[in-house]
């Protein structure tokens, strides 16, 4: 064994991010580590590699207890990582950044010479030949992650880890990645390779490790690992169980379609999506970490760009350049992150509530107060959120009712499409369910509601019908009577095999 | 011949702002010396370094600290309280004025990369800590006024003497200059300083030493000011209490002028100077013009020409660089 971490736990002001997970790598083996995003994959690694310092646990390294206090040391001991984040310094040139930290040195002086020699020949095998005296921050995020690569793999190391290595990659360079990983194997280095694409981690790893929610879940094999079960530990499965919030079968297809996403295409992560959301459904969309959700999201508010395809409301066609052009037509965005995107968390109940409302409540440019208690407390009624008063700072209330309000601060608008990007992460399960019924009510009197899920329990029990995303395709579209776990998961994993179109 | 001129091509956007600086420091000093008689006589190119030597130790060490991110409000405080130091203790022996300047110069400013590094305090607030520190610290040992330094010691040899005919304070910027360059495009931990610079936390992930090399930095940011307050002391004849006052804004703006970001991560040791020699010049050139005797400018209109002169070199530098990054 050549890694062996146990019963690693971490929390963040309070909030656990590993609840001891444990990770155990053998000598030159090449470990998936898998698991949706947040599940605690990038924490374990820097507590690994003493960027953070555990709350709990051992970690043995070649056979000794070792306790990193800083990246510095675990790289002195012969452990390589390329960091999810950005990993270089963007002003220095190429080869400072691939030997920062290590550099060649003549007569305690650097040897930019050997430097620069040394950089251009490692880039010739990853096919790069670029001018290594430029800054990195000339360069793309391809070549600039494979500079960092470049940089993990001429450090020696006996365990080399890889956070996300391929997010920027086309086939080729992946490809050039394992060819160097599998040498770097035979060469006696083990490899912790941290991805999403599925055909990725079994093309190259030996064994897989899957987090979720902080925990270590399965160990196994890759090869005893059918991707179904890999996909279904990843996820995982909510013991709450949702009331069939959904319509009966057969009656949504006669509703006129609101909104339609044709071919749609943006960037590298939305490459071919069909989309509709009709009058009064709840359309789900649904798929792995990475396939393309919350950037297809983006398009339709006008966030991005639409650049290939056709998106069309109520029958007309339309290319938002901005989202005050979707607000316009009636379209709201709950986004995924309240804390980042969402909350103003020391403003009020009121003033978080009314934001996206506050041009049409001035009245000679001050805010008509009157009709603003009006709105505000016919939506605290209606919609249930449990608060002591309007005024209340809404980083008081509980993740569930933050969740109510926002929803609020779009109904209020009268939208007639409302997109929710994961509208009950960090909510209880209580609260989980009530979210839910009310954007089922909502949708019951007209609303159009597009929502975006990794919870298959959610999507089987508010959905009207899901289509499933896949590297930026629409790969799939279920209907309530074809929507079960076995379909929605097999749908899900169907990136490795590659055809398209039979779910449909 | 494309790769020739490739090996001459600014590499980055501060690399023009570098060759801007020049420029502006060739043509004052060629409109110095076609407009006034004496500008590049002897006396004047002399005092001209023997008095400017001194700002720039101060701006190479503040150059350092600003590339790391970061900056020394202290310097001129600290330079202050060298002087002091250096004057009370020149009477012992030329070398303990030398040393206790120089001593007293690097005590603040390890203390103050202790209170960036260790209580995670901003550079900011820290060296403004240590600006009125040193500030008080020099008033109380000087009893409230200057103090004479000996004249038997040598002492005054360090500020007043040529050296090759060359003046010593002059001989021992350049010294600093060089290591400086030295230290910055030859030396590991030069190039961690500026990748410090570029991202305190990536630089941290990449293995690099963050916290012992922003110590070094400010340690060696107070040195220098410490033998920058040595010169003064010794120039003069009297450790000043009071001196120093504004010195560590004409180090950021010779250091800014030089081509250096404050964001960190970008900078020049030979362009800091070329930017403190730019600064000295045109308080030199606006002596010259008053000693034409044709317009009389007060030292406050010098300091608001010298404010505009700034300004302009600068909002240039701004123009050539969001032109070549375009
Ligand atoms: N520096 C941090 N401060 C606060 N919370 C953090 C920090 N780093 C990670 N977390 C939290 O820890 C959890 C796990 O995150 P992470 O390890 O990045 O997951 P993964 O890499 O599997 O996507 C998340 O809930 C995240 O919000
Ligand atoms: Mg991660």
């Amino acid at each position: 064994m050549l890694l062996s971490m146990q019963g690693i736990s971490k929390s963040f002001a309070g909030i656990a991010a590993l609840q001891s997970a444990s990770l155990e790598i053998g000598e030159s083996e090449i470990m998936a580590l898998v698991g949706q995003n947040g599940a605690g994959k990038s924490t374990l690694i820097k507590i690994l590699t003493g960027a953070y310092q555990r709350d709990e646990g051992t970690i043995r390294f070649q056979g000794k207890d070792v306790s990193f206090s800083s990246p510095a040391e675990s790289q002195a001991a012969g452990i390589a990582t390329i960091y999810q984040e950005i990993n270089l310094a963007p002003q220095r040139s190429v080869a400072e950044n691939i030997y920062l930290s290590r550099e060649p040195r003549r007569f305690g002086l650097l040897d930019r010479k050997a430097m620069r020699e040394g950089a251009a020949k490692v880039l010739k095998v990853f096919n790069l030949d670029i001018d290594v005296d430029l800054p990195v921050a000339r360069f793309n995020a391809a070549t600039r992650q494979m500079v960092s690569i470049a940089r993990a793999v001429t450090q020696n190391a006996r365990l080399l880890i890889m956070d996300e290595p391929t997010s920027s990659l086309d086939e080729r360079e992946v490809e050039i990645l394992f060819r160097t990983i599998r040498t770097l194997k035979q060469n006696g280095v083990a490899v912790v390779f941290i991805g999403h694409r599925l055909d990725e981690l079994y093309a190259i790893c030996d064994r897989v490790t899957i987090m979720r929610d902080g925990h270590t879940v399965a160990v196994s094999a890759m090869n005893d690992m059918p991707k179904m079960e890999l996909v279904r530990h990843m996820l995982g499965r909510e013991l709450a169980a949702f009331q069939a919030l959904a319509r009966d079968a057969g009656s949504d297809d006669a509703r006129p379609v609101r909104l339609e996403l044709k071919n749609a295409g943006s960037g590298l992560r939305v490459r071919d999506v069909d989309l509709s959301i009709r009058q009064g459904e709840i359309s789900g969309l649904a798929g792995l970490l990475g396939s393309g959700r919350t950037e297809t999201a983006r398009i339709i508010f006008g966030v991005d760009r639409l650049e290939r395809g056709s998106l069309h409301f109520n029958g007309s066609e339309r290319n938002y350049a901005e989202p005050a052009a979707a607000i316009a037509d009636g379209i709201g965005l709950v986004s995924e992150d309240r804390k980042v995107d969402g909350i103003i968390p020391d403003m009020s109940i009121r003033e978080n509530m009314t934001l996206a409302l506050l041009p049409k409540l001035k009245k000679a440019g001050i805010v008509d107060r009157a009709r603003q208690d009006e709105i505000v407390s016919r939506f605290i009624r209606s919609l249930g959120v449990k608060c002591a008063s309007p005024d209340q700072p809404i980083k008081e209330l509980s993740g569930g009712n933050q969740q109510k309000v926002l929803l609020a601060r779009w109904l209020c608008t009268d939208p007639s499409v409302l997109i929710v990007d994961e509208p009950t992460r960090g909510i209880d399960i209580g609260a989980k369910s009530e979210i839910l019924k009310l954007l089922r009510s909502l949708a019951d009197e007209g609303l159009s509601v597009l929502m975006i899920s990794s919870e298959l329990e959610e999507l089987l029990a508010a959905a009207d019908r899901v289509t499933v995303l896949s590297d930026g395709m629409s790969v799939a579209v279920l209907p309530r009577q074809q929507l079960s776990e076995q379909n929605l998961l097999a749908a899900m994993a169907h990136q490795i095999d590659g055809a398209s179109g039979e779910l449909a | 011949m494309s790769a020739f001129f490739k090996s001459f091509a600014p590499k980055s956007s501060g690399d023009l702002a570098r060759i801007g600086v020049l420029i502006a420091l060739a043509a004052l000093i060629l409109f110095g010396a076609l407009r006034y008689d004496n500008f590049l006589s002897p006396f004047n190119i002399l005092s001209f370094l023997r008095y400017n030597s001194m700002f720039a130790l101060i701006a190479l060490g503040m150059a350092l600290v600003i590339m790391t991110g970061g900056i020394d409000l202290s310097v001129g405080a600290v330079a202050a309280l060298a002087s002091v130091v250096s004057a009370l203790l020149s009477p012992i022996s030329w070398y303990a004025g030398l040393a206790g300047g120089i001593g007293a110069g690097l005590m603040v400013g390890l203390l103050n990369g202790l209170v960036i590094t260790r209580l995670r305090i901003q550079p900011f607030i820290a060296t403004l800590a240590a600006m009125l520190a040193a500030n008080g610290t020099a008033l109380l040992l000087a009893n409230n006024q200057s103090v004479s330094v000996s004249y038997d010691t040598g002492f005054t040899v360090i500020g007043q003497d040529d050296f090759l005919g060359f003046p010593i304070p002059a001989w021992i910027a350049l010294a600093a200059y060089i290591l400086g360059w030295l230290f910055l495009e030859r030396s590991p931990s030069g190039r961690h300083v500026l990748a410090i610079g570029d991202g305190e936390q990536t630089a941290a992930l990449m293995g690099l030493k963050v916290e012992r090399t922003l110590l070094g930095v400010y340690a060696v940011s107070g040195l220098l000011a410490g033998l920058a307050g040595v010169i003064l002391a010794a120039q003069f004849g009297a450790g000043q209490p009071t001196e120093g006052v504004g010195w560590e804004l004409f180090a950021i703006a010779s250091v800014v002028v030089g081509g250096t970001l404050l964001t960190g991560g970008s900078g020049s040791v030979g362009a800091t100077l070329a930017g403190a020699l730019l600064l000295g010049m045109v308080f030199n050139v606006l002596n010259f013009e008053n000693g034409l005797g044709w317009i009389s400018l007060s030292a406050y209109w010098q300091s608001v020409i010298r404010g505009l002169f700034l300004l302009v070199v600068v909002v240039l530098q701004a123009r050539l660089t969001s032109k070549s990054t375009a």
